[in-house]
């Protein structure tokens, strides 16, 4: 499963948001511009077959990470790169949207949404082996072959992320970058959407970067995560490693909340604070508010990403004195 | 005469807060009228936390809309019996009603920004509430809108209290409805999703909170959710909704490592562990059925790996299985 050949590798990107307020009122008021640091600074690589997944709280970067990755966003500074796909050819990037209902037109039958990549980047010659090819790739996603002649708002959310799938799938990807997949949908659809993305991965030998706030679902699809923190990574490990060994704090902290049902971690009052604002982040280490091993150095200087336990990076003051 | 500021724990300890019988709430349609919710009982007593979960459209935050009296047109409670407090709701008027909730029986909603009028300041907002239910002076009513802030864990109270919505984060902003739920000292409180919109360690804070309040307090609380790690960790008993009926219930940790009905194991199968990892996750085929298309008998036969002809002849009732009650024929005689 590992080649050790990277599909994807993204080096020091950053990625700053103008949200100041309209000129006039910038004049008038005699405000400043505000920039948001939305990414800063993040590198990783992601090799052929694996999963990769980014984990972090809401205005972690997570899902901007995705858009740099797709070019839906064009990155501040950084160098993303794709590696070597089928006939030497740059890998071919898809993503997978959080939710079913937004991310497929309403007024197109499934068939056309599912045609419409094949079409337009003319990948069969005729029409015949077009609708061909979309009824095979409804049946991938287990779907029927006469559900392309079905509007979307005939499925239901699960069946609806299916469509996106196939629709994704039709490019004929070797990367997919998935943006929360199954956090609009129910616990018992979403296991059929993490098993079909599974199996796909399997037969079709896909790489996915995968976008989740949901630890649970994280640790089910993937093979490395990294942790976003204030727009940085702050801990970057192989699965397992995380779990059972997680080395910066708020991985700690991360996976000390996490509901868990079978072993549920009754009436303990977490009392962590709450993540700074991006506009106005904190000196020195971003989490040192928070951090219940801080020192004066974290306020101060920003801590790197260095090499910790294992096949670690962490990027922590504390855990670094320790090595 | 002064309230008391909260509800004691002690006394009234047979009166349940919330006890529900036979509910049923319907939505009459140009095609017909749709059964939302099909004969529910329910009960919570003072103290408790009681957990409703279910996939969206299993009918669990209508059951919360129909005891708080806030179902939306053309939506009606078309047969049951609610009593809040030993007291029936049900069948009041929208006056009464308006008096009862609020000082009865409190709500938290999904979006804390907005259950907030962006426009007043949080202090204003709460002692608004408390003197509407109280015959409280402002000057009192100031002090309790500090306490309640305390009691809620938010830090600087006083300078809080001057601060408008807009300047809380989300987890404040949701400590503030609890506080503005807690303000009449109620018997009840229907919760609907408290932790969704919320971040994983901020969710952390709130059901704890909601668990502290809950024992300090003796209030019952309704906790209406679609995620199981979120009950497992805050509520004592729970039922399992499937598409508009209870079909299962029973305190938490029977429930959770020892379901009964096939769609609870379904549920509990299909979570991703934390602890070790499996190939393939137990699935649910197929999808929870739409109002209007609902399946005749139990209604989970359609997705049930152990249906039998009598699952779609007739409906199975709620009867006690050992610790737990579940709604399957399995434990009543079988399938066939």
């Amino acid at each position: 499963m590992n080649t050790h050949t990277p599909a994807l590798t993204v080096e020091g990107v950053s990625k700053t948001f103008d949200v100041s307020a309209p000129w006039l009122n910038r004049v008038l008021e005699r405000r400043p511009k505000l920039f948001v640091k939305a990414v800063a600074d993040v590198s990783f690589t992601v090799e052929k077959g694996t999963c990769c997944s980014i984990v972090g709280e809401s205005g972690c970067g997570k899902s901007t990470v995705a858009r740099l990755v797709t070019g839906l966003y064009r990155t501040t500074s950084g160098n993303i790169s794709f590696g070597t796909g089928a006939e030497g050819r740059p890998i071919r990037v898809q993503m997978i949207f959080q939710d079913p209902h937004s991310s497929v037109n309403p007024r197109w039958r499934v068939g056309d949404i599912i045609a419409e990549p094949i079409r337009e980047m003319k990948l069969r010659d005729t029409e015949a082996e077009t609708l061909a090819r979309v009824r095979e790739l409804l049946e991938t996603v287990g779907l029927g072959a006469d559900d392309a002649q079905k509007y979307p708002h005939e499925f239901s959310g699960g069946q609806r992320q299916r469509i996106s799938i196939a629709r994704a799938l039709a490019s004929e990807p070797e990367l997919l970058v998935c943006d929360e997949p199954t956090s609009a949908l129910d616990v018992s659809v979403q296991a059929q959407i993490l098993n079909l993305m599974r199996r796909l991965q399997d037969e079709l030998g896909l790489t996915y970067l995968f976008i989740s706030h949901d630890l649970s679902v994280v640790r089910h699809m993937s093979d490395q995560i990294a942790v976003m923190y204030l727009g940085r990574i702050v801990e970057q490990a192989p699965v397992e490693q995380l779990f059972t060994d997680p080395q910066h704090p708020y991985s700690q902290l991360l996976l000390k909340t996490i509901p868990d049902v079978k072993n549920p971690k009754r009436r303990v009052e977490a009392q962590a604070g709450e993540p700074p604002s991006p506009l106005n982040p904190p000196s020195g280490c971003a989490f040192h508010p928070r951090c219940p091993i801080a020192m004066e150095k974290c306020k101060a200087i920003m801590p790197e990403l260095l090499q910790a336990d294992g096949q670690a990076r962490v990027a922590c003051h504390a855990v670094a004195q320790k090595e | 005469m002064t309230q008391p500021i909260l509800a004691s724990k002690d006394h009234e300890v047979a009166i349940p807060a919330l006890e529900v019988s036979g509910l049923s709430v319907e939505f009459p349609s140009r095609r017909g009228t749709l059964l939302a919710i099909d004969h529910v009982s329910m009960r919570i007593a003072p103290g408790e936390i009681l957990g409703v979960v279910g996939e969206s459209g299993a009918g669990k935050s209508i059951t919360g809309l129909a005891v708080l009296g806030l179902l939306e047109h053309p939506g009606r409670i078309s047969g049951g019996e609610i009593h809040v407090g030993g007291r029936r709701v049900d069948t009041l008027s929208e006056a009464e009603l308006t008096k009862v909730r609020g000082r009865e029986m409190g709500a938290i909603f999904q979006d804390p920004l907005t259950a907030l009028n962006p426009l007043f300041t949080v202090g204003k907002q709460l002692v608004e509430t408390i003197r509407l239910h109280s015959d409280m002076t402002k000057q009192a009513a100031n002090a309790r809108a500090l306490e309640l802030l305390q009691s809620v864990g938010i830090p600087a109270p006083e300078e809080r209290l001057r601060q408008y919505p807009h300047q809380f984060s989300g987890g404040m902003r949701q400590r503030v409805v609890i506080a503005l739920a807690l303000a009449a000292g109620p018997r009840l409180i229907i919760a609907d999703e408290p932790t969704t919109a919320l971040d994983v360690s901020i969710q952390a804070q709130i059901t704890a909170l909601l668990r502290r309040l809950c024992d300090e307090t003796g209030v019952g609380i309704m906790l209406v959710t679609h995620d199981m790690g979120v009950i497992a960790e805050t509520a004592d008993r729970v039922c399992v909704m499937y598409s508009g009926r209870v079909v299962e219930s029973g305190p938490v940790e029977d429930v959770i490592h020892n379901p009964q009905h096939p769609y609870t194991k379904g549920l509990m199968a299909a979570i991703p562990s934390l602890h070790d990892r499996v190939e393939t996750l137990a699935q649910i085929d197929g999808s929870m059925p739409r109002l209007n298309a609902r399946p005749p008998g139990c209604a989970f036969h359609p997705r049930c790996p152990h249906a039998g002809p009598k699952c779609s002849a007739a409906t199975p009732p709620l009867v006690s299985v050992g610790t737990t009650s579940a709604a399957c024929w399995l434990q009543q005689g079988g399938c066939q």
